[in-house]
């Protein structure tokens, strides 16, 4: 009743090409966005902000690059971690080596290190894909690993091999509160929400899911596999790689390789899966769940044990979250492969029509 | 009719092709001339898709020639195919199943699409009026192929008729000048097949497009093609006016099987 497109005609083109062509979707977002922006940073305290808001966002944002590859191109990688530390040892050494270079330059920067790092890993799938694939692009992992933590230059020399900034500036914007940090990942993140749209409803999206789906289809009406498979590469790097930068930078400021482990990888992959496999609403939803359900089960399960009498330590809460992300995969992988970006239509639809379903 | 068929446009010059030991195709030669439908025709293995997917490049032939437009191609490729002006529709439909009909017309269009990524990426000027020209093309074979109703619908929840209603879309939103149909009516049921015959027909009218086509329902067959080539193991064993090839001896043995 509330969620009706009724009498929202659309006569022409662009008004029905538009991102959100329900009024009530519109509303909503803009809605979200001011709270978001305004109601947050005064409502919430900083370990908040600290422990569950900035990692969502930064996580948010890789996953978004994760689903741009493995979603969106159907190109399976185990590498986004390592393009995660590209980015940010590449925006690390262009801002210390590199005098007065702007801070989002050098993000900038940094990510398009990580997309020309992801391009090379990418072509393997020239030539192989699915499982094969997914081995090629571990080779990454492990490579940079071994890079970030056997090769002093790119640490600067640090003893210890792990690297620190301070002092962060945007434009006159001194980054230092979390609630600072907060914004920037918030306003970082809305912008390149909005290309990853952008790209997914034009004719590089298409390309990238014609590939996907059917790829000798693809060929035949003109599309090049070596470009579609290799922008989506660099594309889901640029993503994954400035996430890095804000992960480095902005979460952590003073970080080593392996914050960006093969962990952290399986972590992206998890979210995407779980969230919804080509659907950039989906990022959202697996960065949030992976995120939250953690720290969910900190609070919940002790509790829930003390009903039945039962102690449950600190080890039994962690051993229970690998359980539960291991049940829950298993779960959409068989029961819905689209995640919980898929659900959330399903109920959208529902909502639709009712409460006259039929 | 009142098309009138004009020069070879697509000659094919003793093409053979082998997949290791197996002979696909042997020493086979036929042309097709511009706005005509040209039928190949042949029992089960005989290597019509073969012929086909050599066309288009898909697969790439030992020995051969294909001349297209006087242009001397030894060895075609799926892309160069496609920009010379010849898109095609698949046996087993081969949609791209997570996307909707429109989107599915959509890549039809990729060819003709000028703007970069950076400028898809921001929805910058030419890149967003791009789109919509492209949109109101593919709209226009929405409305000639009658699937107004589908068109936000994902492909893949659509039933096999329209699914292969949309994979012709797909292939004229190209606006080629050649049109490849492997099996077009494959499956469907006396209506559908009409209706198919019907948008074949039109498309060979209205828009001049050349038609190869492969199809196993001979009355259709005889009906709506100029010239039929009927192939057996590879080999080509009959050319002409479909009335010469029913008429042809070689061709109904094979057909039939001959009495030893």
């Amino acid at each position: 009743m509330l969620y009706r497109e009724n009498g929202q005609f659309k006569t022409s083109y662009a008004a029905d090409q538009q991102i959100f062509p329900i009024a009530q979707d519109r509303w909503a977002i803009v809605g979200l966005l001011l709270f978001a922006f305004v109601g947050i940073p005064l409502l919430v305290d900083e370990y908040l902000l600290r422990a569950i808001l900035i990692p969502f966002l930064i996580l948010s944002l890789a996953a978004l690059g994760v689903n741009i590859l493995v979603g969106f191109c159907g190109q399976i990688t185990l590498g986004a971690g390592a393009f995660m530390a590209v980015g940010a040892y590449a925006a690390y050494n262009f801002h210390i080596r590199i005098e007065g270079l702007p801070l989002l330059l050098s993000f900038l920067l940094g990510g398009l290190t990580a997309a020309a790092v992801g391009i090379f890993f990418g072509i393997p799938s020239l030539r192989v894909r699915g499982l094969y694939l997914a081995v090629a692009t571990l080779a990454a992992q492990f490579f940079t690993d071994w890079v970030f933590l056997r090769v002093p230059w790119f640490t600067d020399n640090a003893s210890s091999g792990s690297v620190s900034v301070s002092n962060l500036q945007v434009l006159g914007w001194q980054i230092a509160t979390p609630v600072d940090k907060y914004l920037f990942c918030l306003g970082w993140l809305v912008v390149f929400a909005l290309l990853a749209k952008n790209m997914t409803r034009s004719a590089i999206g298409r390309q990238w899911m014609a590939i996907r789906d059917m790829d000798v289809a693809a060929e035949v009406i003109g599309i090049r596999p070596l470009f579609a498979k290799l922008s989506a590469f660099a594309v889901s790097s640029f993503f994954v790689g400035t996430a890095g930068t804000l992960w480095g930078f902005i979460h952590l400021s003073s970080w080593e390789p392996a914050a960006f482990s093969v962990d952290r990888s399986f972590q992206l992959l998890f979210m995407v899966i779980i969230g919804g496999l080509g659907s950039i609403m989906g990022s959202f939803f697996g960065a949030a769940f992976i995120v939250i359900l953690p720290i969910a089960l900190n609070q919940f399960l002790p509790a829930f044990g003390g009903l039945f009498g039962v102690t449950i330590s600190t080890a039994g809460v962690s051993h229970a979250e690998l359980i539960v992300f291991g049940a829950l995969i298993i779960f959409f992988l068989i029961k819905e492969p689209h995640g919980i970006a898929r659900l959330w239509s399903t109920a959208k639809e529902k909502l639709r029509l009712w409460p006259f379903p039929h | 009719m009142s098309r009138q068929i004009g020069e070879v446009i697509l000659d094919l010059k003793n093409v053979s092709l082998s997949f290791g030991g197996v002979k696909a195709l042997t020493d086979i030669s036929f042309d097709v001339r511009e706005h005509e439908i040209r039928a190949i025709i042949g029992p089960n293995g005989a290597g019509k898709s073969s012929m086909l997917n050599v066309i288009n490049g898909v697969y790439r032939p030992q020995q051969g020639d294909i001349i297209l437009r006087g242009r001397r191609f030894s060895r075609m490729n799926p892309y160069e195919a496609a920009k010379a002006g010849i898109s095609r529709t698949f046996q087993n439909i081969a949609l791209f199943k997570g996307m909707n009909v429109i989107d599915n017309l959509m890549t039809g269009r990729n060819l003709k699409i000028r703007s970069n990524l950076i400028q898809q990426a921001f929805w910058w000027g030419p890149a967003r009026r791009e789109e919509l020209a492209h949109r109101a093309k593919v709209e226009e074979v929405i409305d000639f192929l009658e699937i107004q109703h589908i068109r936000k619908t994902p492909v893949g929840r659509l039933p096999y008729g329209l699914q292969k209603r949309v994979d012709l879309g797909r292939a004229l939103a190209m606006e080629p000048s050649i049109l490849l149909l492997d099996e077009p009516m494959a499956g469907m049921n006396v209506e559908e097949k009409q209706d198919m015959c019907r948008f074949i027909l039109d498309v060979n009218d209205q828009f001049g497009t050349t038609i190869v086509l492969i199809e196993h329902d001979m009355a259709v067959v005889m009906d709506i093609s100029d010239r039929v080539v009927v192939l057996d193991y590879g080999k080509k064993i009959g050319d002409g006016a479909p009335d010469e090839v029913r008429a042809n001896p070689e061709v109904i043995t094979a057909y039939l099987g001959a009495s030893h």
